[in-house]
């Protein structure tokens, strides 16, 4: 059954379904602040090592992010299939990724996920259903509507979810996969991360609007458009948009109004926005919100107790990875091909 | 067993049927394979027999191919269609960096069964974009394998390998094999094991190497050859990646000449690789030229008196033999 457009207004996307489904339904903001710090966290350190040279190749920052990761991911079950982009060290976090084994990778060490082959930008966790973040802007978009279309095939209630930035909107294979998702009522949950900037490039520049969502309407699929700087906002509108799916009515549309606070990737002066809009964003800082929410709850020292926490879980996970080995050169060379099965006739 | 010829269409059609009869979870996808039976006809009545598994997808090459990577990263073996081989490189993205990556860029956590399935090549007057043989712009793509059968029972053979290779596979059919029948139709089909090479005709003077439709023109060109008291060997390579270099040095050893039969450019080619791979393995037992027939750096022209003046005939592969008899 397709979506019905009097259940979700799909040609006036903007609005807000935080509350209107499964109201009183309760978040734990504890938790959720704990990963969005840990995600902070992990990326400050990420940048420091960079500016140390302890890394190689690049690397492209969350921080500013981190309430779509997290909001995201509350609204999903074990079994449900992500597909992540280059900046994807949030998503892997949120999803309940090991930070020791996500150093591991950064590093090109053998314990890593993917045995140090990937790296940042081609980060898979099978047993988490994590098919991995993307090197190729846009590249994720079909790959995970051909998840959505294998959990159909299976007839099974799983969701696959895909993130994705403003950017790569621009990308052909975005109309594709938005299109055979909805010609085929695929149980898919796109979601863009709006961040404006794809680059240096800034969405307005490149496109007639501001919003992602008003292109999903185009292919029929329901959208939101959801404060990305606000965690509760984004857990609520995701439940309700994955709940949806859930049921079989075909693919969504989330759009999380958000800013990366540092540049795009490691080398990058941000001559192209202001800092007036960057101080402005940060005054909108989700881990600061979440912080003031948990203050009504918790005390200024039980806080600094869970900052201390995480900050030294980092430090050790780090330095737990950083002693793990490098791999050999064997190693380097094998798995090009699978094994191939049994050979029938 | 059926009666009758077995046609290289037909021996794929089998191939896909026998393959989604087996096996539930095996997926067939691309332009217009339902009702219409497939721009080339393979596909025919298959979305009856396997309904729901027969998927017809919009125009959308790069997408369609990633979503048959989303598929099979997910426990799927599936087989897509791209209709003409020239627009394989709208989907070349999802072939290279991800269908042929995901394997070893994720440590060996996921596997990527998916056979690209395509008819490529000319002689029929498409013009350039609807001509090509692009085997060759794939061959250094590491974790993709690469087949080209030329006759009816090495397409049934290769293609039930190619679907039960845990690898993205690029299958190239050809447009003017579709209509080649077996003598008769065979008592049994079987899988063939992929980077085998076969030994097409048994001869002692040149060994000619060639893939695909290449190697019934060079069959044509033995023949004509013997009545001239030339005696080829003729190697279907079959499969072009892993390429079964042991196969063609046995036979180079043999009769110390080479030529190498294809479609596609010359420069940057198949034969290119064949022919340094000779060199590097067996240059003290050459005994001759070793030479290249293909296709000159030229897109292919509409004009079919052109096209035929551009693509590889009898005439140049039996000049080629030729000259390889001597240092001349
Ligand atoms: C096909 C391709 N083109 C260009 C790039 C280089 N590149 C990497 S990230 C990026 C910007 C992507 O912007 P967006 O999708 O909005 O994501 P964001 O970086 O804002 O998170 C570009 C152009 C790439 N990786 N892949």
């Amino acid at each position: 059954m397709k979506a019905q457009a009097d259940e979700f207004d799909i040609f006036s996307t903007m609005g807000d379904l935080a509350g209107k489904v499964e109201e009183g339904q309760g978040f734990d903001i504890l938790e959720m602040y704990k990963t969005a710090l840990t995600i902070r966290l992990f990326e400050e350190k990420v940048d420091w090592l960079f500016a140390r040279g302890k890394l190689g190749g690049t690397t492209h920052l969350c921080i500013g992010q981190e309430a779509v990761a997290v909001g995201v991911m509350e609204a999903l079950r074990p079994d449900d299939y992500i597909v992540s982009t280059h900046r994807g060290h949030g998503h892997l976090i949120a999803r309940g990724a090991e930070i020791t084994k996500i150093f591991s990778e950064l590093l090109g060490k053998r314990e890593g996920y993917c045995k140090g082959r990937g790296g940042t930008q081609h980060l898979s966790v099978m047993p988490l259903n994590f098919l991995g973040t993307n090197g190729i802007t846009g590249g994720g978009l079909p790959i995970a509507t051909g998840a959505g279309l294998s959990i159909k095939l299976s007839g099974e209630d799983r969701v696959a979810v895909c993130f994705f930035g403003e950017g790569a909107s621009n990308q052909g294979t975005f109309h594709e996969s938005l299109n055979m998702a909805s010609a085929w009522d695929l149980p898919v949950v796109y979601v863009c991360e709006n961040n404006m900037y794809a680059m240096s490039t800034r969405f307005t520049k490149v496109s007639r609007f501001d919003d992602v969502a008003l292109r999903a309407a185009a292919f029929g699929i329901p959208s939101v458009i959801v404060d990305g700087m606000d965690v509760v906002k984004v857990a609520e509108n995701a439940r309700t948009m994955v709940h949806k799916v859930r049921e079989g009515t075909g693919p969504v549309l989330i759009e999380a109004k958000t800013y990366r606070f540092c540049g795009h990737s490691k080398s990058d002066a941000r001559v192209y926005r202001s800092r007036e809009q960057e101080s402005e964003w940060k005054d909108k800082d989700p881990l600061v919100k979440m912080e003031a929410t948990l203050l009504e709850k918790i005390s200024h020292g039980e806080l600094e107790h869970v900052r201390r926490s995480v900050k030294s879980m980092i430090e050790d996970s780090y330095t737990e990875a950083e002693r793990g080995a490098d791999p050999d050169i064997k190693d380097a060379m094998e798995g090009v091909y699978a094994e191939r099965e049994a050979l029938i006739s | 067993m059926q009666k009758g010829k077995l046609s290289y269409r037909k021996a794929i059609y089998n191939a896909l049927d026998h393959v989604m009869e087996r096996d539930e979870k095996v997926v067939f996808m691309g332009e217009d394979i339902t009702e219409y039976g497939g721009a080339f006809g393979v596909s025919s009545d298959l979305c009856r027999k396997h309904p729901g598994r027969v998927i017809a997808t919009p125009i959308s090459e790069g997408g369609f191919t990633g979503a048959a990577v989303g598929l099979s990263m997910t426990g799927y073996r599936v087989i897509i269609e791209i209709m003409f081989m020239d627009f394989i490189t709208l989907a070349a993205d999802q072939i290279i960096n991800h269908a042929a990556n995901v394997h070893y860029m994720y440590g060996g956590q996921v596997k990527c069964p998916l056979v690209i399935r395509t008819p490529a090549g000319g002689y029929r007057g498409y013009g350039p974009s609807h001509s090509k043989s692009m085997e060759n712009f794939f061959m250094s793509v590491p974790g993709l394998k690469i087949v080209a059968p030329s006759t009816a029972l090495d397409a049934y053979g290769c293609l039930v390998s190619a679907v039960y290779d845990n690898n993205p596979v690029l299958f190239v059919e050809h447009k003017l094999l579709y209509n080649i029948e077996e003598d008769a139709y065979p008592k049994r089909l079987e899988a063939i094991p992929l980077g085998k090479a076969r030994v097409a005709r048994a001869g002692a003077d040149v060994t000619v190497v060639s893939h695909s439709y290449g190697v019934q023109l060079s069959m044509e060109a033995a023949k004509e050859l013997e009545k001239e008291g030339v005696d080829v060997e003729l190697i279907d390579i079959r499969t072009l990646k892993p390429l079964d270099m042991a196969a063609i040095e046995a036979s180079v050893k043999k009769t110390g000449r080479l030529v190498y039969v294809e479609e596609g450019d010359t420069f940057g080619g198949i034969g290119s690789e064949v022919v340094s791979g000779i060199v590097e393995r067996c240059l003290p037992y050459l005994d001759g030229r070793v030479l290249r027939v293909g296709k000159p750096e030229v897109p292919i022209p509409a004009s079919m008196v052109a096209e035929r003046f551009i693509l590889p005939d009898t005439g140049r592969i039996k000049e080629a033999v030729k000259k390889s008899l001597s240092w001349k």
